[in-house]
């Protein structure tokens, strides 16, 4: 039990009393950045990360983890009582959690996906804290050339997202890996991109597009399409449930860890499709399936707690490869990277104070969610009704202030403004951001790889291809043929994937999160010419 | 407030196409900018400073070429929705004018007024902008989130931010 005595001393680092004063920080922050409309996990990390700048690192990482739960469950909170959720993987909640809310059964919804959160969050962490050391032992050996080809399909899982349009997704991939361009280039000196601009030569901060395209992007977004009457708040009575509810939900609970965690664990996709087949696996096993459209319980159980399991595998990837997931994730890894340390291999030999508190933090987070989260509800649910003109103003204010705090630098300011605009440019026309914050952070490390890979082969092409490596480009090239192949092989007997597929159409469609509608997601019937991807 | 409600397709798909060339134009930048890149003097390994550049910019520009299709063949952007947003009735262009200027003003005044007073001017003014009248109240919230929050990065975070003309008074 070697993964045992290391997570024992973890949190010997994070139990001291400092930290978890942090920690519970952190939960409230979170939950109250994460719970104000429009504000998903990413937004409320990018926003809440210069408040970390002053701490040290392990405590920052606490905080940290604290503000990830939190956020998590501030946007399922939003998806509950307003039917609007804040980020794709929420858009489940959403559809049984607002009926149970309408209902008038807001408080035990809310309770279902509080402690579902934390059940499955314990475990998923569990398993993180066994399988990270023994994927991080395996990874050590792996090459440039296999990091390169891992990275690689990262990019193509992030644009092949199921419901989105690939062509939209890669445009998105295009424009952040261009932002990962700017400024010097650190293997031959060279500046790429600066155009002469002494303020471009180190790069446009993480921070600064993060929150230009997730804040600033939705402020002005939102202020071009701002709803001029007030939105309808549930309210929120004591969250307690009943016998039944729990003996309705604890199956979901552990059935959604079990979807949730591998889906979160490998290296593609985020949270939305486990969250989906989370929500037609409780469908179909449902000794209650009438109830289903019409506030199941079940419905909110399975997918939050699929949720948050899929978050704490993404943590996998992110601490043993430094590959991120999910935008949320990817922010976290430039967190922690803002303190000179790189996630990836050799992290749990080199840090194993850091890792082994980060992963104890996020036990604590968690219960700190739980003990907090229960009680305060109906105080989030008043968070919902700030006057919108104060919502938006705050939320340009604080990102003006985290994006100059950082460097200090009156430029940062324009260009948070001018990403800002490309934000709002993406949601206007159904660009997916997820893979634009994706390209921005993993870009620049996936270049290095794949040189320092041509490096050791001398410039030979094949050197990138390694029995490892050439595997991934298998699935790689399998994951871009997926809707060549759906084509040829119309309308089979509908399987769990196709049928959750059709349900993330039809969410997509009634919510208006998607990213796009595009002609490849509409009927293969009418299809010819060549494949829009 | 000149954008075609949705539904008139025709408008709508044309001004995606500008989306289309913005990303054929940023793509052929790239690729530009790759090829005048100078040889390097203290370059290592057999891949220079261009290569990866020059297949972002093919990439974006084969991209464009596909998004261009995709759109003429009827394939559409959905605009993303959310808690506060309402689509349908176009996009408020002034709205969003007078963000850019109260965010532009706290840009430009950061450093001789100092944040406190810029960061404030910013809140108020982007209240303004999105329809809140009590400009007395909001210039009393403003000044205190000016305020408080500069206390709380220089105080509390030990994060300096310009303090300008009220130097010697906070």
């Amino acid at each position: 039990m070697d993964s045992f005595s290391s997570l024992m001393d973890g949190f010997g680092t994070a139990l001291t009393p400092t930290n978890l004063l942090f920690a519970f920080l952190g939960v409230l922050l979170g939950t109250a950045i994460g719970v104000l409309p429009g504000i998903g996990p990413a937004m409320t990390l990018a926003l809440l990360l210069p408040l970390t700048r002053g701490l040290d690192v392990t405590t920052a990482l606490i905080m940290f983890a604290g503000i990830y739960y939190g956020g998590m469950y501030g946007g399922s909170t939003t998806s509950i009582l307003l039917n609007t959720p804040g980020e794709s993987a929420s858009v489940v909640t959403a559809i049984e959690g607002n009926k149970m809310a309408r209902s008038g059964r807001a408080a035990q919804a809310l309770a279902t996906a509080a402690i579902g959160s934390f059940v499955a969050g314990t475990i998923a962490t569990l398993l993180l804290a066994l399988l990270s050391p023994i994927v991080a032992d395996l990874a050590v050996q792996i090459s440039p050339a296999d990091t390169f080809s891992v990275m690689l399909l990262a990019f193509i899982a992030v644009t092949s997202v199921l419901g989105s349009s690939r062509v939209r997704g890669l445009a998105s991939l295009g424009l952040g890996l261009t932002i990962g361009l700017i400024g010097i280039d650190a293997t031959s000196g060279q500046q790429r991109l600066t155009f002469g601009i002494p303020e471009l030569a180190s790069g446009i901060d993480v921070v600064v597009v993060a929150v230009g395209l997730f804040a600033v992007g939705e402020a002005l977004w939102t202020a071009a399409h701002l709803r001029r009457h007030p939105v309808q708040v549930i309210p929120v009575g004591n969250p307690r449930m009943s016998r039944q509810d729990w003996s309705r939900s604890w199956k979901p609970w552990l059935r959604g860890t079990a979807i949730g965690f591998p889906f979160g664990a490998i290296p593609a996709g985020g949270a939305e499709i486990p969250t989906f087949l989370s929500y037609v696996t409780e469908k179909r096993l449902s000794k209650h399936p009438e109830e289903f459209g019409n506030g199941a319980i079940e419905g909110v159980a399975g997918p939050e707690a699929t949720n948050n399991a899929s978050a704490a595998g993404g943590l996998v990837p992110l601490l043993t490869l430094g590959i991120p997931t999910t935008a949320t994730a990817a922010v976290m890894l430039f967190a922690i990277q803002s303190y000179g340390i790189q996630p990836g291999p050799r992290l749990f030999a080199t840090e194993p104070d850091l890792v082994w508190g980060l992963i104890a933090s996020l036990f604590i987070g968690n219960t700190v969610l739980l003990l907090l989260n229960l009680p305060l509800a109906p105080l989030w649910a008043k968070l919902l009704r700030i006057p919108r003109p104060y919502l938006y103003a705050g939320i340009l204010f604080f990102a003006s202030l985290g994006a100059y705090a950082s460097n200090a630098n009156t430029f940062d300011l324009f260009l948070l403004l001018i990403i800002g605009a490309l934000g709002f440019m993406m949601r206007r026309y159904g660009i997916p951001l997820l893979p634009a914050i994706i390209g921005v952070i993993l870009g620049p490390f996936a270049e290095e790889e794949l040189r320092q890979a041509l490096q050791i082969s001398n410039g030979h092409v094949s050197g990138l291809f390694e029995p490892m490596s050439i595997v991934v480009y298998v699935i790689v090239v399998a994951i871009l043929l997926i809707p060549l192949i759906r084509r040829f092989l119309p309308s089979k007997s509908p399987t769990v994937l196709a049928e959750a597929a059709h349900e993330i159409d039809e969410a997509h469609h009634h919510h208006g999160t998607t990213d796009a509608v595009s002609v490849e997601a509409r009927t293969s019937s009418e299809e010819r010419g060549p494949d829009p991807r | 407030m000149t954008v075609a409600p949705r539904g008139s397709t025709a408008e709508q798909g044309r001004s995606e196409l500008g989306v289309a060339l913005f990303l054929g134009a940023v793509g052929l930048l790239v690729v530009i900018s790759a090829i005048l890149i100078p040889a390097s003097r203290i370059a290592r390994g057999p891949v220079g400073p261009s290569a990866v550049p020059l297949v972002v910019g093919g990439l974006l520009v084969v991209v464009s070429v596909f998004l261009a299709i995709d759109v003429l063949r009827g394939g559409r952007g959905e605009p993303e929705g959310g808690e506060d947003v309402e689509l349908g009735g176009g996009t408020d262009w002034r709205t969003v004018a007078l963000l850019a200027v109260a965010f532009l003003s706290n840009a430009l005044l950061i450093e001789p007024l100092g944040w406190p007073l810029s960061g404030a001017i910013l809140f108020w003014g982007a209240a303004f902008a999105l329809g809140s009248r009590h400009y007395v109240r909001d210039a009393v919230i403003a000044v205190v989130l000016g305020v408080g929050s500069w206390y709380l990065f220089v105080l509390g975070l030990n994060i300096s931010l310009p303090v300008g003309i009220l130097e010697g008074i906070l």
